[in-house]
């Protein structure tokens, strides 16, 4: 069975998913290459700050805040 | 915070490069690392100097220099910003990456936080294709002890093809340790075979051009492999700093 892919700006609060692709371009998508975000890599969805921008999520046992314009690259799916 | 106007300009990158030996034999030692993981308390505890040591992102942004004595010798030690990568998007990258690239350390300590080695994992490998002479530095072993997480030090030393040194550097342990290491690799007793990276072909044929080409032109001023890559990259800040340090202008 194929899971939906979704952005990770879609995903709820709790959630754990695992990154699909990365659809960010030039030094937006290094960045987030640096912080570890690349395919397979899983992310918890931590808790979202009182405007819903940024969000705060857990990559690789580090809490990292991204932006809704750096988050809606990242292409998930659920676990 | 961080960033003074003067700091940020040209001036303050200059003055990372004075290092200044006093004799001809002294080590220049850089002390590199991900953001947050102790860089500037192995510096402390390495120096027994006290430079202010706090916890916020961007505080060591310009570098500062100590000195210390080992086994009869002198080693001049150079904290870096901390920095996730050295690809050069940031102006902490930008003066990390041109000191070990242009600065020429004798050795380059990367410190690595025990507790979430993976992710430090990244920027020592990118230092590992700019140089030979690393030493792994894996800090905060206190904290890994007690959060339950064990570390293969001789795995990874295997592994990586470098010392890798655990340390809790802020009660002192594993600095002797450090040190000696440092010392030996400085005076050429230990040799280093760092891991290659292996890219794709089409990557890995267009190196076999660009390589040669670059390293006649540089001969051994610049690690003519890592710079073929950033080349391929369509990296500009490295062709910046290339105008800069090397007086060469790669765009004509």
């Amino acid at each position: 069975m194929e899971n939906l892919s979704l952005r990770l700006t879609e995903i709820a609060l709790g959630k754990k998913v695992r990154v699909v692709e990365l659809l960010s371009k030039g030094l937006s998508r290094q960045r987030m290459l640096d912080l570890g975000i690349v395919p397979n890599t899983i992310i918890y969805v931590l808790r979202r700050s009182p405007f819903g921008d940024p969000t705060a999520y857990l990559i690789r046992d580090t809490c990292i805040a991204l932006r809704d314009d750096e988050a809606e690259n990242i292409i998930v799916k659920d676990l | 915070m961080g960033l003074t106007h003067s700091a940020s300009t040209k001036q303050g990158l200059k003055d990372l490069f004075n290092v200044e030996k006093l004799k001809e034999e002294d080590c220049v030692i850089a002390l590199a690392g991900n953001p947050n993981t102790g860089k500037s308390t192995v510096f402390n505890s390495l120096t027994g100097l006290h430079q202010h040591t706090g916890n916020w992102p961007g505080k060591t942004v310009v570098n500062s220099q100590g000195k210390y004595s080992h086994k009869d010798k002198d080693f001049i030690i150079v904290d870096l910003p901390g920095t996730y990568s050295l690809l050069a998007s940031s102006v902490e990258e930008v003066v990390a990456r041109d000191f070990i690239c242009f600065g020429k350390p004798d050795v380059t300590v990367v410190v690595l936080d025990a507790t979430c080695i993976e992710r430090n994992l990244n920027l020592l490998l990118q230092v590992l294709e700019i140089t030979d002479n690393v030493v792994a530095c894996v800090n905060l072993m206190d904290e890994a002890k007690s959060k339950n997480i064990k570390i293969d030090i001789e795995g990874l030393s295997k592994e990586l093809g470098i010392p890798v040194i655990p340390t809790t550097a802020r009660n002192n342990v594993g600095m002797n340790n450090l040190k000696d290491t440092i010392y030996d690799l400085c005076h050429n007793k230990i040799e280093t075979c760092p891991v290659q990276i292996l890219y794709p072909r089409e990557i890995t044929e267009q190196l076999q051009i660009l390589t040669p080409m670059l390293s006649s032109i540089f001969m051994d001023k610049i690690n003519a492999k890592w710079l073929a890559l950033r080349l391929l990259d369509g990296d500009d800040s490295i062709i910046n700093s290339i105008g800069k340090f090397l007086e060469y202008d790669l765009k004509t």
